[in-house]
């Protein structure tokens, strides 16, 4: 059982209960939805101040609607304790992280691309740089939220409060990956400068943080 | 307490007398700013120990999780402790410094932004160790004490780059340079009193964590023998 | 008061002076015992005597506070994972697939990819492979046999299981206390803990008691046959 098929076989499972439970999809959807509404009676700007905030409500939302799903992630393996048979299994317990992940990114990216579209049509965005490069920034920022997102979840499942956990741990160290995600997204909008630097950044960000974080899971998941 | 610790505590807080003179008494009179800018002398200092008790921090961490020392782990969060409240100094003394200087409470300056998240990271470290059940405390917060300090330089980093595009106000802008030479002089002493202040706080937190991990122990060998539970 | 008799086979489990302790509370009091392989172990006591902490630390879903255990000649569990089966006290089985899925799924992570083990572990416990139907709609007696299912479908050689029994129609219990007699025909080493001492009566090899979170007495079946009043050797 190498790494990869065990990863590869706990994605399309968790795969395949998402789609028959539709649980989390269907209420991740509409929660998506009402945070891009609210938002837009919170703040009504013109067309071009829109440019000038979009990044930052943009990655507000997201973030907000990330962290919900992130807290669905491993509550599915603690009940019927199930996580238990995993742990007893030789199999690697980077393959289910990465596994976790995967799930978690693509079920996020889905959802921004959701959620994208509608910001355009309220904000009426229309983005002076080239798009490709927003679609490299979300893409990178997803990973850097997500990647801490699954593994702050796997420690904050172990203690009481969960709920209100996740965010606490997860925000402050999220900053820079918000600050670059949202700053770069504003440049390429408003066309002022190049996010060069930023783009940089967070892969850094991604890569240190992936790391740390294999580095760490294993023993995160056998603290009793 | 032992006659060495009661001798660390009396040279410490001479030492701290003796820092604050040079601080309020012969440290001459800023030109522009005036008395305000003497918070100078404990706003940089208390960023440096909590800087320090920081990388103690992540230090003990780390030997936790090598070792499963439950007194790395009583060091880690002595050393937490104390960062968070020299952090607490810091982002007070900024903005009672900024205000009558710059007529602003808050400036998202690098220096400034970067305490403020420091500060949020090693208080979620805190949260963390109260609501972690039981045994595994030590080992989430180690996690979580890593993944803060490497965050460290990133934060820094970025705030400094965001800094550049979009500037603003710097707090105490040049406080490390065309410093006249006493000013420089009251400003080590008060380094030097800060970092003995904090090591004593550590320590006695750290003492208090041990006796704590003691009765734990003990009652636990009590239980061990005795029978009934 | 260790019963002898034991086979020649080197042990399958030895513990040296194991605690564990849950904050104050010591739930394994320095155990120190070792047990034979090809014997089924019925460990039983009462509440809080401390036999799922020694089933979970056994299996290495927890650390020992002190002392050791050595499975299958390793001290590392990690290492043997591939040689135990574990069934806990909850299912460990995901309620939005059905049965072949879930095993599909456990297969995989020991390296399996044959569906016929599966299918051929289903039909041992006494399911139907072909059955869609999903475990959350599954009866308590047909989840337990299946989760008994994930525990041997590796072909184990150590098999640790705590309370199989719990909230199952009589007619599951008895089938799966046949079934693990014939496991434990065919070599391997199971380790019960249940309330429900009756039940194994007809195949145990051995009672394991706990007490205190020490192990207090072991009785050997087949010597005792007279006390519990049961005839030895495994009924069918």
């Amino acid at each position: 059982m190498s790494q990869i098929s065990v990863t590869r076989a706990t994605l399309l499972k968790d795969l395949r209960m998402e789609w028959r439970s539709k649980d989390a999809i269907n209420s991740m959807l509409f929660f998506s939805l009402l945070v891009v509404v609210i938002f837009s009676f919170a703040f009504n700007p013109t067309a071009e101040e829109s440019r000038q905030i979009a990044g930052g409500l943009i990655w507000v939302a997201f973030l907000f609607a990330a962290v919900v799903a992130l807290n669905q992630t491993w509550a599915r393996e603690l009940r019927n304790q199930v996580l238990d048979a995993y742990r007893v299994s030789p199999a690697p317990p980077n393959a289910l992280f990465l596994a976790k992940v995967l799930g978690n990114f693509l079920f996020v990216v889905i959802l921004e691309a959701l959620m994208a579209p509608l910001f355009v049509v309220f904000y009426q965005l229309r983005s002076v740089g080239p798009v490709w490069q927003l679609v490299v920034v979300a893409l990178l920022g997803t990973w850097a939220l997500v990647v801490n997102g699954t593994f702050f979840a796997a420690l904050s499942i172990r203690t009481r409060s969960r709920e209100i956990m996740l965010p606490l741990i997860l925000f402050p160290i999220s900053i820079p990956a918000l600050l670059a995600m949202v700053d770069s997204t504003t440049t390429i909008l408003t066309g002022d400068g190049t996010p060069g630097f930023w783009l940089k950044m967070l892969v850094v960000y991604d890569v240190v943080f992936t790391l740390v974080c294999l580095l760490l899971f294993e023993t995160v998941l056998n603290a009793e | 307490m032992k006659p060495l610790s009661i001798a660390f505590v009396v040279f410490t807080l001479a030492l701290l007398g003796f820092s604050t003179y040079q601080a309020l008494v012969v440290a001459p009179t800023e030109q522009t700013m005036g008395e305000v800018q003497r918070i100078f002398y404990y706003h940089v200092p208390s960023a440096w120990v909590a800087g320090l008790c920081f990388a103690v921090n992540f230090l003990a961490s780390v030997v936790y999780l090598w070792k499963r020392s439950l007194d790395a782990d009583a060091l880690a969060a002595a050393s937490a402790e104390v960062g968070v409240v020299f952090c607490t100094i810091v982002l007070i003394t900024g903005p009672i410094w900024a205000r009558p200087v710059w007529g602003i409470w808050w400036t998202w300056d690098a220096r400034l932004t970067t305490t403020l998240v420091l500060w949020l990271i090693y208080v979620s470290y805190l949260v963390l160790r109260k609501f972690a059940s039981g045994g595994q405390t030590q080992t989430l917060a180690a996690a979580l004490a890593i993944f803060g300090f490497v965050d460290v330089p990133i934060v820094y980093m970025s705030i400094r780059w965001f800094r550049t595009q979009h500037p603003s106000p710097v707090m105490g802008g040049g406080e490390n340079s065309g410093l006249d030479p006493t000013m420089l002089h009251a400003f080590f002493w008060n380094l030097l009193a800060f970092t003995f202040v904090g090591i004593c706080f550590i320590v006695a937190r750290y003492r208090l964590q041990l006796m704590e991990n003691k009765v734990e122990a003990a009652h636990a060998q009590l239980a061990l023998q005795g029978g009934a539970q | 008061m260790t019963e002898s008799g034991q086979s020649s086979d080197r042990p399958v489990i030895v513990l040296q002076n194991l605690v564990k302790f849950f904050g104050r509370f010591a739930a394994l009091r320095d155990i120190t015992d070792s047990f034979a392989a090809g014997r089924l172990y019925v460990v039983v006591g009462d509440n809080g005597a401390g036999k799922s902490t020694l089933l979970r630390v056994v299996a290495g879903l927890m650390q020992p506070s002190q002392g050791s255990v050595t499975l299958l000649g390793s001290q590392n569990v990690r290492d043997v994972a591939h040689r135990i089966g574990y069934m806990g006290h909850a299912p460990l089985l995901y309620d939005e697939l059905d049965g072949m899925e879930n095993l599909r799924y456990f297969a995989g992570l020991y390296g399996l990819s044959d569906d016929s083990v599966c299918r051929d572990a289903m039909r041992q416990v006494g399911l139907d492979p072909e059955l869609e139907r999903r475990v959350g709609q599954y009866s308590q007696g047909m989840r337990q046999r299946l989760s008994l299912a994930r525990a041997v479908l590796h072909n184990p050689e150590l098999i640790l299981l705590d309370e199989p029994f719990s909230n199952v129609d009589v007619h599951s219990a008895r089938d799966m206390a046949t079934v693990l007699g014939r496991v434990r025909d065919q070599g391997k080493t199971i380790f019960v803990v249940t309330h429900q001492a009756p039940l194994m009566e007809p195949v145990a090899d051995e009672f394991v008691r706990m007490a205190a979170g020490q192990i207090v007495a072991r009785e050997s079946m087949k010597r005792s046959a007279t006390v519990i009043g049961v005839a030895t050797g495994g009924a069918r």
